[in-house]
């Protein structure tokens, strides 16, 4: 009988961390990718680790680089006294890394590596990384990646960061939804919540320590707080009416959310500590959405107070709002680059929905997504690449498009994949 | 509870016979027309049994409605009620004003296209229009209770106007 319990047990464990972790596929990085090569890195062969098949799949994943697949390599170095560059010329690279893996004397798996500049026979970045546990050897596989991708783009790397989404399967009474953080390659999906009822708006805190989102109870809306490392959830605001759209100042003091309990949809500020309120627009149409400026000092947010649907900007601290979009039938849920110089939008252009990106020192829109079911844009870190939400061939996945609109990546799993949000640097 | 059941037991006579004798029968029992999830409603012809309970309270000839249709339709970004969906109002108004203990929740949805958190929106928005028209026909405040799922509960898969179409909706529930 124990030992029946006992294999229930090892069942059970095996069977609830599964998720169909998300697929990824690339399109539009051929042209312009710079020729790399990410050599095996040296590992003891007690290690079941492949560092540098983790670095190569985000570089790639990027768009950004074409690797050389492993079979074409001449040679495999994996420290610097042992490359001949020829080979590697021969071969069109540009650039090299390679590394190995060894046992700290102070426990934990240690790993070294280096990025080589091929044609001038040169270092140009190596790094000794601290020793950490074989479980953190994938973190530190993604942080060799962000090391490797900021010194030849010249912008922060986004490896090392999460995303979390929602899924959402079945119909009817059926239904179900859950709310999933994830690496930022799909890997490790762990289920933050699970509910008959849906699932909405997931919202990092800046730390990356909470994320804030909506779900129901008993046919009615909350704004729930969950601390991520604890599992511990709060219950942060449950009006009548609509409860929707959380969003953390950029110092994680407030939060602005959408309330209808007075009359309409309007925003509201909330000082998270004490929990006082403050409402900050007051109209009769829509107001919903809101997302902080970088400097916390403006809110974007969707409003149909001129007709139909549109962004419109304001101080954070109250005040007139301003029209921002002009170009589509409609523009939502906005979002800022980190840099605040552009808002990511859902533009609706003839009833295409796309992501778009106005610049808002020009108020330019340019279209970066083809729809025609487009929503839901988050920025990386970094503010190089947008995450947002698509319709594949029959159901919803995620899509993710570079600022430029030059790389597209796809990330699919059975069910519907939506409302993406993407992680701050930090975990 | 017991009162639901030997109401529903009562339509359910209704539905089978579907004769006037049955329904006069029942008339005494104050019948309040139960649509339930499971189906039941109530049909009338004017000078079935079953009407002449409906009317108890007003003194006012039977009136005939149907509570078979529980869902108002919308146009694209719109919380305009058309005929058809004026008719579910009505039909509810007398259910309403006839059962002044019932209740009615009022589930709002929006198609898929456009973002997550406006659709909540416009959902309570064609929600709220719901509830306005049913005040008129005669409904009070502490019947109707709103709620909107935005696009979050599709009742139609498929992602062309036909699905849209259907899913743009107000349900009215018991």
């Amino acid at each position: 009988m124990k030992k029946l319990l006992s294999l229930i047990a090892l069942f059970c464990l095996a069977v609830s961390p599964v998720h169909a972790a998300l697929e990824f596929t690339v399109s539009g990085g051929d042209v312009g990718a710079k020729p790399i090569a990410v050599v095996p890195f040296a590992t003891p062969a007690d290690i079941n680790f492949d560092v540098a098949g983790i670095v190569e799949a985000d570089l790639v994943r990027s768009g950004l680089f074409d690797a050389l697949p492993r079979t074409d390599m001449l040679e495999k170095p994996t420290a610097v006294n042992q490359i001949d560059y020829r080979n590697w010329r021969t071969l069109n690279r540009e650039n090299l890394v390679l590394g190995s893996l060894s046992r700290s004397p102070q426990g934990g798996v240690a790993v070294r590596f280096f990025l080589m500049d091929v044609y001038r026979g040169q270092q140009m970045i190596g790094f000794d990384m601290p020793a950490v546990g074989p479980e953190q050897l994938r973190v530190v596989s993604h942080q060799i990646a962000d090391l490797i991708y900021e010194k030849l783009t010249g912008q922060k790397g986004y490896f090392n960061t999460q995303i979390s989404y929602v899924t959402a399967a079945g119909y009817g009474l059926a239904r179900r939804f859950q709310l999933i953080v994830a690496d930022a390659d799909g890997y490790n999906p762990r289920t933050i919540a699970s509910s008959k009822e849906p699932l909405m708006s997931p919202a990092w805190s800046p730390d990356g320590k909470k994320l804030a989102y909506v779900g129901y109870e008993r046919g009615r809306s909350a704004i729930y707080v969950h601390t991520l490392a604890s599992g511990e959830l709060r219950k942060f605001v449950a009006e009548k009416g609509i409860n929707g759209a959380p969003v953390w100042s950029p110092d994680g003091s407030k939060m602005v959310v959408t309330l209808s309990f007075e009359t309409n949809p309007d925003l509201y500020i909330i000082d998270i500590a004490s929990g006082q309120r403050r409402r900050l627009t007051d109209h009769y149409a829509i107001d919903t959405e809101a997302a902080f400026s970088p400097d916390g000092g403006s809110l974007a947010f969707t409003s149909d107070r001129g007709g139909s649907a549109q962004v419109y900007v304001m101080p954070a601290a109250g005040g007139e709002p301003k029209r921002v979009t002009f170009q589509g039938k409609q523009n939502l849920r906005p979002r800022y680059s980190p840099d605040g110089k552009s808002l990511a939008v859902v533009n609706n252009e003839g009833g295409r929905y796309s992501i778009g990106l106005v610049d808002l020192q020009t108020g330019s829109l340019r279209v970066l997504t083809d729809g025609p079911l487009d929503e839901s844009p988050s920025f990386a870190p970094n503010g190089g690449v947008i995450i947002y939400a698509t319709t594949g061939s029959g159901s919803a996945e995620l899509g993710t498009v570079t600022v430029d609109g030059r790389v597209h990546q796809r990330l699919r799993q059975p069910g519907e994949v939506r409302e993406p949000a993407w992680g701050p640097y930090g975990r | 509870m017991k009162k639901n059941l030997a109401l529903i037991a009562a339509l359910a006579g209704l539905a089978l016979a579907g004769c006037a004798s049955k329904g006069s029968k029942n008339a005494g029992d104050a019948p309040v027309a139960v649509g339930s999830d499971s189906g039941i409603s109530t049909t009338g012809t004017g000078t079935s049994g079953i009407d002449s309970g409906s009317a108890i309270g007003s003194g006012a000839a039977a009136t005939a409605y149907s509570l078979a249709n529980k869902t108002v339709y919308f146009a694209y970004d719109g919380t305009d009620i058309d005929s058809a969906g004026q008719t579910v109002v009505d039909n509810f108004g007398k259910y309403l004003t006839t059962s002044p203990s019932a209740k009615l929740r009022l589930e709002g949805h929006a198609d898929e296209r456009g973002s997550a958190e406006y659709n909540i929106a416009l959902g309570e928005r064609r929600a709220q229009s719901v509830a306005r028209a049913l005040k008129t026909a005669g409904a009070s405040d502490a019947q109707l209770s709103v709620i909107s799922y935005g696009e979050e509960r599709p009742a139609a898969d498929g992602h062309d106007e036909a699905a849209w179409a259907k899913n743009r909706r107000v349900e009215l529930a018991q």
